[in-house]
C-alpha cells in the first residue's frame, strides 16, 4: 500500500515537471508576445496542480496529515492567474510591438482598453442605477 | 438586521472556511478569530461590492467547477502537443470575438477566467459596454467553432447558476 502510494506520487511529480518543462520551452518556442502568454498558463495549471496533489498525499503518508494549506494555494492560482493574464494582454495591445489586428467589437462601443467615453459599462451594478435615477 | 452584519453570506462562510484551511487544524481559538474575519471583513469590502449576487444552485457550482477542472486537464494535453511537436508555419493563431449574453458582472468575470484557465485561450479584453469578449487564440484554424464551443459549454451552464 506504501509503496504503491510512494509510486504514485513519483508519478504525480513527474507528470507536473514534465508540463512545467513545456510550458517554459513553449516561452521560447512559440514566436510572438500573445502566443506566448499561453505557454505559462499552462505550467500554472497541471504543474503547480500535480505538485501540490503530491506533496499533500506526502504529508498524509509520513504521519504529519492532510496539509489543506495546500488546497488554499491551488484556489488563489486559480483565481488570480487570469487576472494576471488579462493585464498582460491589455498591456501588449497598447504595446508598440502591437500589429492593430484585433477584430471590431461588432456593438456600438470599442474594446474597454481603447474606450475613451467615461460612461460605466453596460451590466450596471443594481444599487448604483437606481442612484442615477433618484 | 442579520442581512446588514452578513452583507454577503457566501462571502462569509468562504472566509470561515478559508481561515480553517489556512490554521489546518480544529480549535475554540479559530472559530473565534474565524468568525472574527467572517464578520470584519464583508463590512469593509461592502462599499466596492454594494450587490450580492445571486447563487441560483451550489450543486451547480461545483459540477461547473469540476468540468472546468476537467477541461483544463485535457486543454493542458492538446496545448502541449501544439507547442511540443507542431510546425511553427503551421499554428494558425487567432483573435475570436464572443458576444455574451451573461449580464452580472460575477458570471462574466466567472466566464472570462474559465476561459484563460483552459490552456490554449487567453481573455484579452471586454468591450466597454460588456456585451463582447475578446478572446485570443493559441491554434484556431476554425474560430468559430471556439466561439459556438464557448458559449454552449460554458456560458449556458453560468448562465443557470447566476442569473
Amino acid at each position: 500500500m506504501m509503496y504503491a502510494l510512494e509510486i504514485f506520487i513519483s508519478a504525480l511529480l513527474v507528470i507536473g515537471g514534465i508540463f512545467g518543462l513545456t510550458g517554459s520551452y513553449g516561452l521560447m518556442r512559440l514566436k510572438d508576445r500573445m502566443q506566448r502568454l499561453h505557454a505559462p498558463t499552462k505550467a500554472s495549471t497541471i504543474g503547480v496542480g500535480t505538485a501540490l496533489i503530491g506533496s499533500m498525499l506526502h504529508g498524509l503518508m509520513i504521519g504529519t496529515g492532510f496539509s489543506w494549506q495546500e488546497v488554499l494555494v491551488m484556489v488563489f492560482i486559480f483565481v488570480t492567474a487570469p487576472i494576471t493574464a488579462n493585464y498582460l494582454s491589455k498591456v501588449h495591445l497598447h504595446s508598440r510591438h502591437y500589429d492593430g489586428k484585433i477584430p471590431e467589437t461588432g456593438v456600438s462601443r470599442d474594446w474597454a482598453t481603447f474606450d475613451k467615453t467615461t460612461e460605466g459599462a453596460e451590466p450596471l451594478l443594481p444599487s448604483r442605477n437606481t442612484g442615477h435615477d433618484s | 438586521m442579520l442581512r446588514r452584519l452578513y452583507p454577503h453570506p457566501y462571502l462569509s462562510l468562504f472566509l470561515v472556511l478559508t481561515w480553517f484551511l489556512l490554521v489546518n487544524q480544529w480549535k475554540i481559538g479559530s472559530l473565534v478569530m474565524a468568525i472574527f474575519l467572517a464578520t470584519a471583513i464583508p463590512l469593509i469590502t461592502a462599499p466596492y461590492w454594494p450587490t450580492s449576487p445571486k447563487l441560483n444552485s451550489l450543486r451547480a457550482l461545483l459540477s461547473y467547477v469540476l468540468l472546468v477542472l476537467w477541461d483544463v486537464i485535457l486543454a493542458n494535453i492538446t496545448v502541449a502537443k501544439i507547442v511540443l511537436f507542431m510546425p511553427q508555419d503551421k499554428i494558425r493563431t487567432n483573435w475570436v470575438r464572443v458576444p455574451i449574453d451573461l449580464k452580472s458582472p460575477e458570471a462574466i468575470a466567472m466566464l472570462a477566467g474559465t476561459i484563460t484557465m483552459t490552456p490554449g485561450t487567453v481573455t484579452a479584453d471586454m468591450s466597454a459596454c460588456g456585451r463582447v469578449l475578446l478572446i485570443h487564440s493559441l491554434h484556431a484554424p476554425d474560430p468559430d467553432a471556439i466561439r459556438d464551443d464557448i458559449k454552449s459549454r460554458y456560458e449556458t451552464r453560468l448562465k443557470r447558476i447566476f442569473e
